[in-house]
């Protein structure tokens, strides 16, 4: 599977941010415009906006369909159907996208 | 009807008019005429002379939502905004056809009231998520989807008149 390092990593426009909601029509005023600040804001944002959106598969397709990272998308989705909750849920996405950033940054830093 | 710069003063035979027309706006001049023992050219050209300032804005079909059989959802929206970007999300949002009412608040915070339509809860949240949350200067927002509607009126004019008469009284 190939994946765009630097499509994965870069900023993304306004229009095509994550914008965190805890359920239908509820945006909690926080946004994440790249992975790196996708990362920090599950450090602290309502659960109820974890299970929310991972409920409606709304981080995996933005992870597929906008940073264009399916092996990301995909992880998100088996944890998905673990049906993990709580805080449990929180440090589970930051456990899986964390570890990609890491894995992203190391291939694409120049050598 | 008398006009003063911008405004305009009603005397009490144009309030009945528009009383009535507000009641049935498909009423004849005739009709309106002899429910107030006025000629029909009268009422005309007050009617005209309303339509002409722009008091009247128009005359309006009120749908029952329910019975055309079009699934719609209702909901009430609160955007809580940067003040300096209110007017600005404000005007944005009046270009949506979606957007029905529109209107700023201040209590705390400076918020935009908005009530919007959509045919289902996915078509809500996706146009929130997507035109809406991402404007300049949105800080929340808080929605809430009407389940019952009990009522829903615009101003009456004949609560006009019995205002004008409890005043009158005291």
């Amino acid at each position: 599977m190939t994946v765009s390092y630097s499509r994965a990593l870069r900023s993304v426009l306004r229009e095509e941010a994550f914008y965190f909601f805890t359920s239908i029509g509820n945006y909690t005023g926080q946004s994440a415009a790249s992975l790196d600040e996708f990362l920090q804001k599950i450090k602290d944002i309502d659960i109820k906006s974890l299970e929310f959106h991972l409920f409606r598969e709304d981080f995996e397709k933005w992870i597929a369909q906008t940073l264009g990272d399916n092996r990301l998308a995909e992880e998100i989705k088996v944890l998905r159907g673990q049906k993990v909750v709580g805080n449990a849920l929180r440090d589970r996405v930051y456990f899986i996208v964390s570890r990609r950033l890491k894995e992203l940054k190391s291939t694409s830093a120049p050598k | 009807m008398k006009l003063k710069g911008r405004e305009a003063t009603l005397d009490d035979l144009d309030w009945q008019i528009l009383s009535l027309l507000q009641e049935n706006a498909k009423q004849t001049y005739t009709e309106i005429g002899n429910k107030l023992n006025i000629a029909h050219s009268t009422v005309y050209d007050r009617i005209q002379k309303m339509e002409d300032f722009g008091l009247i804005r128009k005359y309006e079909v009120v749908v029952d939502e329910e019975k055309t059989g079009i699934p719609l959802i209702t909901a009430q929206m609160t955007i809580t905004t940067d003040p300096k970007e209110t007017e600005s999300i404000a005007k944005k949002l009046t270009r949506f056809d979606q957007v029905l009412e529109l209107s700023t608040s201040f209590s705390q915070e400076i918020v935009i009231l908005a009530k919007v339509i959509a045919h289902d809860q996915g078509e809500l949240h996706s146009f929130i998520a997507k035109s809406i949350a991402p404007l300049p200067g949105v800080l929340r927002i808080r929605t809430a989807i009407v389940t019952k509607k009990y009522k829903e009126e615009r101003f009456n004019l004949s609560s006009r008149e019995n205002a004008s008469k409890k005043r009158n009284n005291l």
